[in-house]
């Protein structure tokens, strides 16, 4: 009898020990790798960081999928945004070119772009699609500078965790994490199709994050913000997308 | 005409089991499992309805929208002003919460099947109750089990304890292929899956094709609920919901 209760214990003394490891183990991995979202509380946070640690973990440097020419849509849906305001008719009257791009926070050198500035960066192109929460897609070829680049141009400092970016549009904000920021597809979009990116679509200045859904590429934006943490923006939950019902992580 | 083994396993029939005393039919992992699966079935099928009611209209290959021609327009009112319906409204927006217990269901739904796949394997579960009796694998005796179907015979001694051939293969088609198609094809809408598994989204035919799919498994799944459900009602209620709750039921009467 006493040699099994000892067994059972001592079992039972090497599981918990074991569980408690596993568990800090993971605790570390998660700090490490940042797989924790900043909408991660509440009823629906456990599904959410769920989805957001897993793809981390099988996406940090994966690529979106490209499109051939052909595969081009012929007819791409612009989404509609908000009734754009007084001081972007201002601006599109002079044909953009006082639109700014402001970039602060935790930066070496906090800069202000002008479009030209920006347009005369070294450009990438892909052939993307972009798809939209509500279930509609399209393929359009993208051009804009990555974003990496203009975050190495002002000398992004090593604590730096998420980028927040802002829209001419009052209260339309998002942020990413690094493994998005510095993902080579990522760009801060100038063109579309071997134009200027229309109006419609975002022009003159989008962010284009392929592996996220269509409402984390901002359009109109104006402002980036380099920072450590979430925490001083909005309600603290990332960006405006979970302030409104829906998910900081859209890679799903 | 069936084959007679118990669901648990042990040696249980109608002549060695007194009537009116309720015996074992499903073990806890089935019952469990069952259930879970009940819960997060019917959330995400609400929840997708919800979400499709943002685009009730469906398409194929890589790219939809409302600028290009749909196979289905289901004729909703959208909860967007953006998709044209012939409706002088829209409906409010649900996609935020909808989206997010979609999710949510959909990764304990996984983790459920996940854990049934391994103890049905292990336990013999599908060997013994799903895969059909040599005997039964036969057109022959496929057919005369749709027919007695047809006919609304009363299942004999035999079916208490056990799946009919008919059971067995529409459990095994809802088990290894449906739920695997619905969960593949959900991954396949994801935008970060693809990049880390293209080819998931390729085998398909596109992201369009993927989500026209996920509608259609809806579509039978539902079907096999409904089915579910009426043969569940036809062969005593009561009896079918106690052994499904406590894992015993009575035996037939007759």
């Amino acid at each position: 009898m006493s040699k099994i209760s000892r067994r059972k214990l001592i079992t039972t003394g090497v599981a918990a020990v074991a569980g408690a490891s596993g568990l800090a183990a993971t605790a570390k991995v998660v700090r490490d790798y940042g797989l924790i979202p900043p909408d991660s509380g509440g009823l629906y946070g456990a599904g959410e960081t769920l989805t957001y640690a897993t793809q981390r973990l099988l996406t940090r440097h994966s690529m979106a999928r490209e499109f051939s020419r052909s595969e081009i849509s012929a007819n791409p849906f612009a989404n509609e945004v908000a009734p754009l305001g007084a001081e972007f008719r201002r601006l599109q009257t002079a044909g953009f070119a006082d639109w700014r791009l402001t970039v602060d926070g935790l930066a070496a050198r906090p800069t202000t772009f002008s479009l030209a500035e920006i347009k005369s960066f070294p450009m990438s192109l892909h052939i993307t699609m972009i798809g939209c929460e509500e279930g509609w897609t399209y393929i359009a070829e993208w051009k804009g500078v990555p974003l990496s680049y203009i975050l190495g141009r002002v000398g992004t400092l090593p604590q730096v965790r998420y980028v927040v970016y802002r829209s001419i549009q009052p209260d339309w904000w998002e942020s990413i994490d690094m493994a998005d920021a510095l993902h080579p597809q990522t760009l801060v979009a100038t063109g579309m199709n071997g134009a200027d990116l229309p109006v419609p679509f975002g022009g003159p200045l989008r962010l284009r994050i392929p592996r996220q859904l269509g409402y984390k590429s901002v359009k109109y934006i104006t402002h980036l913000t380099l920072t450590d943490s979430l925490k001083g923006f909005g309600k603290g939950l990332g960006s405006a997308a979970p302030e409104g019902g829906y998910a900081w992580y859209a890679g799903i | 005409m069936n084959a007679t083994v118990p669901m648990t396993g042990r040696a249980v029939s109608s002549t060695t089991a007194p009537a009116a005393t309720a015996v074992k039919r499903h073990t806890a992992t089935v019952r469990i499992t069952h259930w879970l699966t009940t819960i997060t079935f019917l959330a995400l099928l609400i929840t997708g309805g919800e979400i499709v009611m943002s685009h009730p209209r469906f398409y194929w290959g890589e790219t939809g929208n409302v600028n290009m021609h749909p196979w289905l327009n289901l004729h909703l009112p959208s909860s967007r002003d953006t998709v044209p319906t012939g409706y002088g409204y829209v409906l409010p927006d649900q996609n935020g919460w909808s989206r997010h217990l979609h999710f949510q269901s959909a990764w304990l739904a996984v983790a459920t099947g996940l854990f049934y796949l391994l103890w049905g394997v292990f336990s013999g579960h599908f060997r013994h109750n799903l895969l059909p009796a040599s005997s039964d694998r036969s057109i022959k005796r496929i057919v005369g089990s749709i027919v007695s179907r047809l006919r609304f015979r009363r299942p004999g001694a035999e079916e208490a304890w056990s799946y009919n051939v008919l059971q067995r293969l529409s459990y095994l088609l809802v088990v290894f292929v449906l739920f695997p198609l619905m969960i593949w094809t959900g991954l396949a809408m994801s935008l970060g899956f693809d990049s880390a598994f293209p080819i998931a989204v390729r085998l398909l035919g596109g992201q369009q094709t993927a989500r026209s799919l996920h509608f259609l498994v809806t579509i039978l799944l539902v079907l096999f609920l409904l089915v579910h459900v009426v043969m569940i009602i036809l062969t005593g209620f009561r009896n079918r919901m106690r052994a499904m709750i406590t894992g015993r039921a009575l035996p037939p009467t007759e």
